[in-house]
């Protein structure tokens, strides 16, 4: 096999390549190795903040075969760096490994090596990395995505065959669209976050960025269960199958006007016009499909969404990343003078901008006096963002919207403005807020970049989801390979 | 000025005695060397996360139903944000508005309420402060980071430092009883704050308390707020105000300082700990707790009152010292198969709570100022005098086999070296004088010897006896019953 051929494979024919004795998983993992080797440390795309030497696999008498992983940087891997795309723990050397990621190493995944990202997960554009920014495949001017930016931008350029990665309010959909591919983030609790990096704990879930809806189905069957290490997961009610439904009869797709509303202009809400059209035009072939589009569906609090994510994530992240005092590991502040000196000059140096903003943020939003109007107020939207939904799923099946307001925007855009930077998550958080499964699939360009569709369904309706996107993937036909190096 | 009334409430920290620790598998230990039981939950390593432990919260229910209170069905843990070097995540998980066990009762306190949370880790400053500020180095060791503790709150219905210290004792034996805890002060799994106030004798209000922390021992714990209450009487005598504050006693100098004042009061930021779902309290969990009980104190002297016949009194000491009515049961039982004669309940318990731990707290008083006082009251479990020892040599005593001051000779050697009252009593001669000798004998020579004592008896003067008594006493090295002795004088003297 050429290497184009190789690298042409998706993870679940590569696998199935090697279980046939079709091609060698030394061979497989070696095409990428080389690759992801050359677009680490500023350059390429600056998606790797780490890459193996040789692969882990189980060897390839497990399902995966071999299949190299490519990791977000917040999962801890034993002995490999595990930073979270910040200069507080740069070189940290994790003693254990995250569940997400040693469920998939049993099964026979390789690790290819370790994603940048926003750093602690926050941001939607990856330049909120201490390792530097990540270029989108498809223009190397504009941004991934983030805050899972390494992880979609080397699945898109095919430097990786899939990707593991972490959705909090967007974090995996939003850069899947971005570049082009398939990223889902599960019902909260089906896969274990023992072992992420924690950004938000009651949002975080681990899930997978692929190029197709097949991948991403093949990695959540081996990532989701119950973990007793991480006391939120669940048991999944069944076992993840890989979809096979090639149409879309009877199937009611709801489109909530309050996230599909176009862009008004100045003030930066709504969605932008390409992206509406080709959200459209992908609801005319859902039609075809035999689908049903109902928009009459209401989600009347979603549009206090974003309000609320903003004062529930920032305040647990407050508390999450207390721990990051020089005491035990990562940066420490040289010579501090006394205990408060080396808190204040260890986090003052160690953490970038954002992950301040949002630290100051959720400390004021749980202080005394403050607590009720912020973060109790936050936690009733959210119960009402959870009614909207339910509501919604007993007159429709799924709930469809674009994934991010716009394509993929220019280096440096909105570093300026980090309100208009929030807004990327405006039609991604709600489903986060309520803890259910969300796909984004790639459904056409706009201005020559992608544009992600967004599908969301009842908690744990994750086959009946992945079954959806994959009738609508091959009726869309989108071809990412354009953006592949 | 009326009198001042002093109103005390008690935080109690108690570390549970699990096997693991309260949201890890690290095993609990003591004295091991330093972070040789840690992992990467209670390290707070990036990525890790809390499981609560079931046997904890098993602990906690059995706490709640031995206080009386009311058990949540539901309860939740939540974060108390602050940062200090113990605590390795930047927050303690604790429980805040809605706690395992609401109200109750122990005695004539009523309780507050009881919650569940993990300990911080230990830290040792090295260099002359001895405290953080100043110090050269610090060290953490985190062997103790996450063990469970259940805190248990009272209201403030105490009005003494001795009836705080007499309290506490209950709940330390109460605890104890539970098996829940070790409750030892001095290695840190019993440790009590207080909340103190004075107000008008009388007066329903309260007025401003201060919290004073490390009394870590139950004399200074009532030393302490003894010290606090007098400083605050002196205040208020001054007419100046009590100022609401943490303060830190220090036992070597009877100081009081102030730790930190309610404007330098931490701000928690309490919110819902999100990587723990809610304990939700199943009823196969309450039948457990409840079949886990055991006797508790209350119980106990209950029933050494009914069966055995003890007196209220002596039914109650044995019952709220654990280690004393462990003690006394075992040597009960121990007299059943004994060769010797049987003790009567009764006399056992006298024995054991007047003359043997007199004995023991002879030996043990001169640890005075020493930490460790709470020990000071003797635990005979702990002495040389073995349990069926003392059953036999009560049993000796009462069987009149051997004298009273025969027996208090045995048990002086008892408490030195241990061994068989019946191999002492033998090697040291020290039998009850048998009908065969002569006693009447000996009674004679002593009023041979004592004429003028003995011209005083006759005259009416019951006490004069005593240097006849002592005579015979020294002739029969003890060994003669004292009754006999002056049935004897008195039938001699024709009385």
């Amino acid at each position: 096999m050429s290497e184009t051929e190789i690298i042409g494979l998706s993870a679940a024919r590569a696998a199935a390549e090697i279980a046939a004795g079709e091609l060698a998983a030394e061979e497989l993992f070696e095409a990428y190795r080389a690759r992801a080797a050359g677009h680490i440390a500023g350059e390429g795309l600056n998606c790797f903040t780490w890459v193996a030497q040789e692969g882990t696999g189980e060897g390839t008498a497990a399902p995966l075969g071999g299949v190299p992983l490519a990791v977000k940087d917040l999962f801890c891997t034993e002995g490999v760096p595990s930073q979270s795309g910040s200069k507080i723990l740069e070189g940290y050397l994790p003693p254990y490994t995250a569940t997400a990621v040693s469920r998939l190493t049993s099964a026979g995944a390789s690790l290819l090596g370790k994603t940048n990202q926003d750093e602690f997960a926050m941001g939607s554009s990856n330049e909120n990395s201490a390792y530097g920014p990540v270029l989108n495949p498809w223009n190397r001017a504009r941004v991934p995505g983030g805050s899972s930016g390494g992880s979609a931008a080397a699945v898109a350029a095919g430097l990786a065959p899939w990707a593991l990665g972490t959705d909090t309010g967007g974090s995996i959909r939003q850069p899947a669209a971005l570049c082009g591919i398939v990223g889902l983030k599960p019902t909260y609790g089906a896969v274990s976050r023992y072992g992420m990096i924690a950004f938000a704990s009651s949002l975080d879930q681990a899930g997978p960025l692929a190029r197709d809806v097949t991948d991403a189905a093949l990695m959540l069957h081996y990532l989701v269960g119950r973990d007793e290490r991480d006391a939120t997961s669940l048991g999944f009610p069944e076992e993840i199958a890989l979809p096979s439904a090639e149409r879309l009869d009877g199937i009611r797709l709801g489109v909530p006007k309050e996230l599909t509303a176009g862009s008004s202009g100045a003030d930066g809400e709504g969605i932008e016009a390409g992206v509406l059209d080709a959200f459209e035009a992908a609801l005319g072939r859902a039609e075809e499909l035999g689908a049903e589009i109902v928009r009459s569906v209401q989600l009347p609090h979603a549009p206090h969404a974003l309000a609320a994510y903003y004062v529930l994530a920032p305040a647990e992240a407050s508390s999450n990343l207390a721990r990051f005092d020089g005491v035990r590991y990562g940066l420490r502040a040289e010579d501090p003078k006394d205990l408060l000196d080396m808190y204040t000059r260890t986090r003052h140096e160690g953490f970038g901008a954002e992950v301040k903003r949002r630290i100051m943020l959720g400390t004021y939003a749980l202080s005394s006096g403050y607590y009720d109007a912020y973060y109790g107020r936050a936690q009733r939207v959210r119960t009402k963002i959870a009614e909207d939904f339910r509501a919604a799923f007993a007159e429709v099946d799924f709930i469809v919207t674009p994934t991010a307001p716009t394509v993929a925007f220019e280096l440096g855009e909105k570093t300026g403005d980090p309100l208009q930077m929030y807004l990327n998550d405006y039609c991604t958080v709600p489903m986060s807020l309520a803890g259910i499964p969300a796909i984004s699939i790639p459904c056409g360009l706009s201005e020559g970049l992608p544009v992600g569709l967004q599908i969301a369904g009842p908690a744990f309706s994750e086959n009946r989801l992945l079954d959806a996107a994959h009738a609508l993937e091959r009726e869309l036909g989108f071809d990412g390979s354009q953006a592949r190096l | 000025m009326s009198e001042l009334e002093p109103v005390i409430g008690l935080e109690i920290h108690v570390q549970l005695k699990t096997r693991t620790k309260m949201f890890c598998g690290c095993e609990l230990s003591f004295g091991d060397p330093p972070n040789t039981h840690t992992c990467p939950v209670c390290l707070g390593l990036p990525g890790s996360l809390p499981v609560a432990n079931a046997r904890a919260v098993h602990f906690g229910l059995m706490i709640g139903m031995a206080l009386e209170s009311e058990l949540a069905p539901r309860s939740i843990f939540h974060r108390k944000n602050y940062f200090y070097p113990d605590l390795p995540k930047g927050y303690q998980i604790s429980q805040y508005d809605e706690p395992l066990c609401l109200g109750g009762r122990l005695g004539d306190v009523r309780i507050h309420r009881v919650h569940l949370e993990e300990d911080a880790a230990k830290l040792t400053h090295v260099g002359a402060s001895g405290r953080i500020q100043g110090s050269d180095e610090s060290i953490v060791d985190f062997n103790r980071g996450g063990t469970p503790l259940a805190e248990i709150v009272t209201e403030p219905d105490l009005r003494t430092p001795e009836q705080a210290g007499e309290w506490l004792r209950l709940l330390r034996t109460t605890l104890r009883q539970l098996g829940v805890s070790d409750v030892n002060m001095e290695e840190g799994s019993l440790r009590c704050d207080a909340n103190i106030s004075l107000r008008p004798a009388g007066s329903g209000e309260l007025g401003t308390k201060t919290e004073l922390k490390n009394m870590n021992s139950f004399r200074f714990i009532e030393r302490g707020i003894r010290a606090e209450i007098a400083r605050q009487e002196k205040l208020l005598g001054a007419g100046e105000r009590v100022v609401q504050e943490t303060l830190h006693f220090d036992p070597a100098s009877n100081a009081i300082t102030t730790l930190r004042s309610k404007e330098e009061a931490h701000d928690y930021r309490y919110f819902p700990e999100p990587d723990l779902v809610p304990i939700a309290i199943e009823q196969a969990m309450l039948d457990a707790a409840a079949g886990a009980m055991g006797e508790l104190p209350a119980a106990r002297a209950e029933r050494l009152q009914r069966t055995l016949g003890l007196s209220a009194d002596s039914a109650r000491q044995m019952a709220f010292r654990t280690e004393l009515g462990d003690y006394f049961e075992a040597a009960l039982a121990a007299s059943v198969g004994g060769a010797g004669p049987h003790p009567p309940a009764q006399a056992l318990a006298n024995w054991i709570s007047s003359d043997l731990l007199a004995r023991l707290q002879d030996g043990a008083s001169s640890g005075e100022g020493s930490a460790g006082g709470e020990e000071v009251d003797g635990d005979p479990s702990r002495s040389r005098v073995q349990p069926a020892a003392i059953a036999a040599l009560v049993g000796l005593a009462s069987a009149k086999q051997i004298s009273v001051g025969a027996a208090r000779q045995v048990l002086d050697r008892l408490v030195a070296e241990g061994g068989d009252p019946l191999e002492i009593v033998e090697a040291e001669g020290l039998a009850a004088m048998g009908d065969a000798e002569d006693l009447g004998a000996i009674v004679a020579a002593a009023l041979a010897a004592n004429a003028d004592a003995a011209e005083r008896v006759r005259a009416g003067n019951a006490k004069a006896i005593g240097p006849i008594v002592g005579y015979v006493m020294r002739e029969t090295k003890g060994r003669a019953d004292g009754g006999d002795v002056t049935k004897l004088v008195n039938e001699q003297l024709g009385i």
